[in-house]
């Protein structure tokens, strides 16, 4: 256990190296920060001094050391576009995203695994032929044309929910939230939905297809014949195994809703970290992508790890092979 | 060796299976059409939505020809500039499946060389590409797209960025969709790589080089075909989804996607026709290439015979 803990958190560094020097990359290749920061008559002698006080006279590998040293701190510099330090530009849009990707994440294990059980439980059943089949569209539907129907259909048409921005948020310390406002907790609405309905119908389709093959297996059956309730072997015995695969899924599919809140924040307006990332891809603004890039890997990274650590926690076998040594 | 994946293709079985799939047969007729749309735009098109001398200001905002105060000129309605939406369509189609095609067609090249490679040479350069790989993969496709465009937008001058958007987003999209080619490549390269025939090359004094491109890869292309079909249906998708974002192609030459971010814009002046056309448009391509591909895989699939 203690191996696989430090072998894996081992390779996390690695990745999150490669992906800094990426960063660096970056930096250090897109256009000439000299030249931003002297004027357009400066002398070699004034540019030289300039590139020494910036360090870039360094061999790079000193300079990338440099670099990861600073973004360890969370220091990027300031933002090309704007001008304001990047970190404080993150740090204020980090509560929007978090929000709605936590409400989607909440949303779609809420309504996906039932739904998955409903399904599994009653295969023949109009019901689940019909969840099947939109399903099967949800998924076919790029998202951000999901969106456009829900903001035409329930902002447009009906004119029940609002279709961009927060509503009212209240400040928490650093933290502004929606969770506390009418307004804020219906402008979550549209955008969760959008954002949630494709790892949804993952989430629906792989708790479906592992009960299924649950309920095929000799526990099962012996649990049956053991003559204990459908209630206790569906939920007590079933489901307890069906949901290792899930939570692999659902921690691998959380990466994703991080990186498709980016579309799900162009198209409700949403003041996310996406939207920000959007401004600075279409203006080339490096510190504002570099940024980006490191603190979402970061937190791939931690959920892949937390992930693979829990498969184990919650799986007796893998932790049998992992203990061999101690027994 | 070489033929197998046209004669397999040709051969009875795989027509009997389209024959009788009826998903494959009516995704294929989609795509017949809709290519054929693409392919001969400039005909079909009532006007050219890029040239601003055919568009008059006083046709702009007419709603499709069948609801009150449509045009029978416009039969899908105009845009708020006058543009033909059934024109722009057309257009914006041939927009995406050129940039589709294009990147399936870089991700493939770079995909299979890097397979080949990985496969034939082994060791440290097989190491490193597998590697690079996983990570890459580990990433969700969109947001690398997003950061080699962005990586490419910020290396030219502003002043390029409209007439180099096409370009950049074959390049983002090809180079974040590689992985695949060169995972299945790689693994067959493998298996080839041993075999009598290769030996025979060897021995007979065919470089490396002759025997990567001459006798391994013609025998490792089978699987790759499956794969640039689903992938088509990817890279016509990311390419909407960039579009859309605002960092695809400009609004100067629209593409599916630009179409739809363009009638968002409008979603609450009640032109619900501007966004909900492309989008059914982009809807039905992406949907017609995936059945097909999936009916492919399996048609292909010895296993599931």
């Amino acid at each position: 256990m203690i191996g696989f803990l430090v072998r894996r958190i081992v390779q996390s560094v690695f990745v999150m190296l490669a992906v800094a020097l990426i960063a660096f990359m970056m930096f250090r290749f897109m256009g000439d920060p000299v030249n931003s920061m002297v004027s357009e008559n400066a002398t070699v002698a004034e540019r030289d001094e300039v590139r020494v006080r910036l360090g870039l006279d360094q061999p790079l590998y000193v300079q990338y050391a440099r670099f990861v040293a600073r973004a360890a701190q969370g220091d990027f510099g300031l933002s090309w576009r704007n001008a304001r330090p990047v970190s404080s530009l993150l740090a204020e849009r980090f509560p929007a995203t978090a929000e709605l990707v936590l409400v989607a994440a909440g949303l779609s294990l809420a309504v996906g695994i039932p739904l998955g059980i409903l399904t599994a439980l009653r295969p023949r059943a109009f019901s689940t032929q019909a969840l099947q089949f939109i399903s099967l569209v949800g998924i076919s539907l790029p998202t951000f044309v999901t969106g456009i129907l829900l903001i035409l259909v329930f902002s447009v048409w009906l004119g029940w929910l609002p279709s961009y921005g927060r509503g009212t948020v209240v400040d928490v310390g650093w933290w502004s939230t929606g969770f506390l406002t009418l307004t804020g907790l219906k402008a979550l609405i549209l955008p969760s939905v959008m954002l949630c309905l494709f790892q949804l119908t993952l989430i629906m389709r792989l708790v479906r297809a592992e009960m299924m093959e649950v309920l095929r297996s000799d526990f099962i059956k012996f649990a049956r014949a053991r003559g204990l309730s459908d209630r206790a072997i569906h939920f007590h015995h079933a489901l307890r195994n069906t949901l290792i695969p899930v939570i692999t899924i659902f921690g691998l599919q959380l990466g994703g809703l991080i990186a498709f809140a980016i579309i799900t924040e162009t198209v409700f307006q949403w003041p996310g970290m996406g939207a920000l990332f959007i401004q600075a891809v279409s203006f080339g603004d490096v510190p504002v992508m570099a940024a980006y890039l490191v603190l979402v890997s970061l937190i791939f990274v931690t959920i892949n790890t937390i992930v693979d650590l829990l498969y184990v926690v919650l799986d007796p076998r893998l932790r049998v092979e992992g203990t061999r040594g101690a027994h | 060796m070489a033929t197998s994946v046209l004669s397999r293709a040709l051969s009875g079985d795989v027509a009997w299976s389209f024959r009788h799939s009826w998903s494959a047969r009516l995704s294929a007729l989609a795509l017949v059409i809709l290519f054929a749309a693409a392919i001969f735009a400039p005909l079909l098109a009532n006007q050219n939505p890029y040239d601003i001398g055919q568009l008059n200001l006083f046709d702009s905002e007419l709603p499709p020809a069948w609801v009150d105060g449509g045009d029978a000129r416009y039969w899908l309605g105009t845009d708020t500039q006058a543009r033909d939406v059934y024109s722009s369509i057309l257009y914006g189609l041939r927009l995406s499946l050129i940039v589709g095609f294009a990147s399936v067609a870089l991700a493939a090249v770079v995909g299979i060389s890097l397979g080949l490679l990985g496969g034939f040479v082994g060791g440290f350069v097989d190491a490193a590409i597998m590697r690079f790989a996983d990570v890459l993969l580990s990433f969700p496709t969109i947001l690398v797209a997003l950061l080699v465009n962005g990586i490419v937008r910020g290396a030219l001058p502003p002043a390029q960025h409209q007439q180099a958007a096409i370009w950049v987003l074959i390049l983002a999209i090809g180079l974040t969709n590689w992985v695949q080619y060169a995972r299945i490549v790689r693994s067959s390269t493998m298996v080839e790589r041993g075999k009598e025939y290769v030996q025979a090359a060897r021995i007979n004094g065919v470089s490396r080089t002759g025997i990567m491109v001459q006798h391994i890869l013609p025998n490792v292309l089978g699987p790759v075909l499956v794969i640039a079909t689903i992938n088509l249906g990817m890279a016509v998708l990311t390419e909407a989804t960039l579009s859309f974002l605002g960092v695809g192609m400009p609004a100067t030459q629209p593409s599916l996607g630009t179409l739809i971010r363009i009638g968002n814009e409008f979603l609450f002046s009640g032109i619900w026709w501007v966004v909900i056309f492309p989008s059914v448009v982009l809807v039905a391509l992406v949907l017609a290439v995936n059945l097909l591909g999936d009916w492919l895989r399996d048609a292909l699939n010895p296993k599931l015979r």
